[in-house]
C-alpha cells in the first residue's frame, strides 16, 4: 500500500519541488526582519557562468521552477540575462523584489512571458506601517512597481506580506490592494532568522492575532497564498491549503549567493549547511548525498510534542523558528497555538539562542534606501561580465500554489 | 472546473473513449511514488500517486483512447474507475487535455 503523500515527501524527493535561490546579498534596502541579513554584496558571489551552470543542473534534475530572491536580485547586472537563460532551459522563475527596478519597460517584458512570475514585497498596507520595517520610501516604490505591472497587463503577480504585530490588523486592506492591481495576495510567517532574530520578540504576532489570522486564512481558502508557512496554525483545527509539513531538506532548500546550500531559506546557519554547488558533483550531489539532508529525511520523533493531541496537525512547527529562538528542534514551535512554546521560551529567560551565521548588513545603519551598484564590463563575446563577484532576497516559498490533487 | 462549465453541464465523469494528451505546457518528473507534474501556464503542481498512473499518462498521447492507454498499462477492469477518476482530476486542472480525433 502506498504511503500518504505527505509521508512520501518526508522521505525526500529526487529533486526539490521548491528551490529558493538567493542571487545576491546586495540590497538597496535594510529591512529590519531580513532573513538573510542582506545589504552588502559578498565578493565570493557566484559569477554569471557559475549561475548558468547551476541552471543547467536544475534543468537536468527537472526542477520546474526556482524562487529567486536576495538581497534584491534585480540589482545584479546579469539578472535579466539569468532569467532568460533559466526560462530558455525549462526552469521557470518566480522572483521576489522590492520593486526598485520594475520600470514600465521591464513590466511589459515580464507581462509577455508565461515562465516568469513576480512577487513584490510589502509589509504594511499603509506607508507608515510598511516603511517602519522596510525603510522610508519603500511603500511608494512597491506600489509604483505594482502599478507598472498592472498597466502592462501582468495579471496575478504576487504581493508578498510578512505578517507582523503591526500589520496583522490590515489583512483586508492588503487583500484590497491585491484586488486593485489584479494581483494575488501571499502572506508568510515572520521568522526569527537573519536580522529577524533581533526584532522577532517585538514584531511576531500575538496569540490573539495568530487566531484571527488563522480564521482569516480559512475564510479565504486558496485565494490567498501562504507558502505553506503557517502549518503550525493547523493545530487550531482544519489544515490550511497546501502542504502541512516542514519541507526542509526534503522538498525545499536554499542556494545562497556564494553557492552554499542550506536546508531551507529560513535556516542560514552552519548547523543547516549541506554543501556548496561549487563542490564536486555540484548541486545534485549536495541534494542527493548530503549527510544533513539524509538526517532530515529520516523519520522524526515528536520529542516533547509527541504526546500532544495536535502533533499530527502541526508536526511540531517550524525548525528554523525553534532553532533561532533557542528551543530544542524536537520541542514545540515558539508560536505553538497551545502556548507550549511561549512557556518554553519563558523558562529559558532569553538564554542560548544561536546567532545567524552571516551578517551582510550595510555597515552604517541608514534609515533609508542606499544606492547599490555592481561593476560590470562588456564581455569579449558580447553580453556582460561581472567584474567583482556579486551579494540576497528575503522570502520565498517553495510550495506556494501547491495543490495536492489526486 | 469553473462553475460556468459545471452550470453548462459540460460533463460529469471522464470520457475514456476519446484521445487525450499531456498538456503541452506540463512537465513530468518521475519520483519513487509516481511522478510530479508542473503546469507552466497555471503554475500549479500536481502528482501521480503510482508508477502505473504515470505509465498511463505518459502513453495518452500515443494511444487512440484513454481506455486503450489504460489497457496498455495493464490496468484491470476493476481498477478502471479509479484511473478514470484520477484522469478526470488531471483534466480538470488542465494537466491533460483532449486531443483532436485523428
Amino acid at each position: 500500500m502506498t504511503l500518504p503523500l505527505v509521508e512520501q515527501f518526508a522521505y525526500g524527493l529526487a529533486a526539490p519541488i521548491c528551490l529558493t535561490w538567493e542571487l545576491t546579498y546586495a540590497c538597496n534596502l535594510s529591512c529590519v526582519h531580513c532573513l538573510s541579513s542582506s545589504g552588502r554584496r559578498d565578493p565570493r558571489e557566484l559569477s554569471t557562468a557559475e549561475c548558468r551552470a547551476v541552471i543547467d543542473e536544475l534543468e537536468r534534475m527537472q526542477v520546474f521552477y526556482v524562487n529567486i530572491g536576495g538581497g534584491e536580485p534585480t540589482v545584479r547586472p546579469d539578472f535579466w540575462d539569468l532569467v532568460d537563460y533559466a526560462t530558455a532551459h525549462h526552469v521557470g522563475v518566480k522572483f521576489s523584489t522590492n520593486g526598485v527596478k520594475i520600470t514600465p519597460a521591464v513590466a511589459r517584458r515580464l507581462a509577455a512571458s508565461d515562465y516568469v512570475d513576480v512577487q513584490i514585497s510589502l509589509d504594511g498596507a499603509t506607508a507608515d506601517v510598511n516603511d517602519a520595517v522596510r525603510g522610508p520610501g519603500s511603500y511608494a516604490t512597491a506600489l509604483r512597481a505594482m502599478g507598472h505591472l498592472a498597466q502592462a497587463g501582468f495579471r496575478g503577480f504576487k504581493i508578498s506580506v510578512v505578517v507582523t504585530r503591526h500589520n496583522a490588523g490590515q489583512l483586508d486592506d492588503f487583500k484590497a490592494i491585491a484586488d486593485r492591481f489584479g494581483a494575488q495576495l501571499r502572506l508568510t510567517r515572520l521568522r526569527p532568522s537573519g536580522r529577524g532574530a533581533d526584532v522577532w520578540d517585538e514584531l511576531h504576532p500575538t496569540a490573539g492575532q495568530q487566531r484571527q489570522l488563522y480564521d482569516w486564512l480559512v475564510a479565504h481558502g486558496e485565494q490567498v497564498l501562504t507558502g505553506d508557512s503557517f502549518f503550525h496554525l493547523a493545530a487550531y483545527g482544519d489544515a490550511l491549503p497546501g502542504l502541512n509539513l516542514c519541507g526542509a531538506g526534503r522538498v525545499v532548500c536554499l542556494i545562497d549567493p556564494v553557492g552554499d546550500v542550506y536546508a531551507c531559506p529560513f535556516a542560514i546557519h552552519d548547523s543547516f549547511l549541506a554543501g556548496n554547488v561549487r563542490g564536486p558533483g555540484g548541486f545534485a550531489s549536495v541534494w542527493r548525498d548530503s549527510e544533513l539532508f539524509a538526517d532530515l529525511r529520516r523519520p522524526q520523533t515528536g520529542g516533547a510534542c509527541q504526546s500532544c493531541s495536535a502533533y499530527d496537525s502541526c508536526r511540531g512547527g517550524c525548525m528554523a523558528a525553534k532553532f533561532f529562538t533557542g528551543l530544542p528542534l524536537d520541542g514545540p514551535d515558539p508560536e505553538c497555538v497551545q502556548g507550549h512554546g511561549e512557556r518554553a521560551l519563558a523558562a529559558m529567560a532569553g538564554a542560548g539562542a544561536p546567532r545567524p551565521s552571516g551578517d551582510h548588513s550595510h555597515r552604517s545603519r541608514r534609515s533609508g534606501a542606499v544606492p547599490v551598484s555592481i561593476g560590470v564590463r562588456p564581455a569579449a563575446g558580447g553580453g556582460l561580465v561581472t567584474v567583482r563577484p556579486p551579494d540576497r532576497a528575503c522570502d520565498e516559498n517553495p510550495l506556494a500554489g501547491f495543490s495536492p490533487l489526486t | 472546473m469553473s462553475t460556468e462549465a459545471l452550470a453548462s453541464g459540460v460533463r460529469a465523469g471522464f470520457d475514456l473513449d476519446r484521445p487525450w494528451q499531456l498538456h503541452p505546457q506540463v512537465s513530468v518528473r518521475p519520483e519513487s511514488f509516481g511522478a510530479l507534474l508542473y503546469h507552466f501556464g497555471t503554475r500549479r503542481l500536481s502528482f501521480l500517486k503510482s508508477p502505473a498512473l504515470l505509465t498511463v499518462v505518459s502513453s495518452l498521447g500515443e494511444a487512440p483512447t484513454a481506455r486503450e492507454a489504460c489497457r496498455r498499462a495493464n490496468v484491470s477492469q476493476a481498477e478502471l474507475p479509479a484511473y478514470a477518476a484520477a484522469l478526470e482530476t488531471l483534466a480538470r486542472s488542465q494537466m491533460i487535455c483532449a486531443r483532436a480525433e485523428s
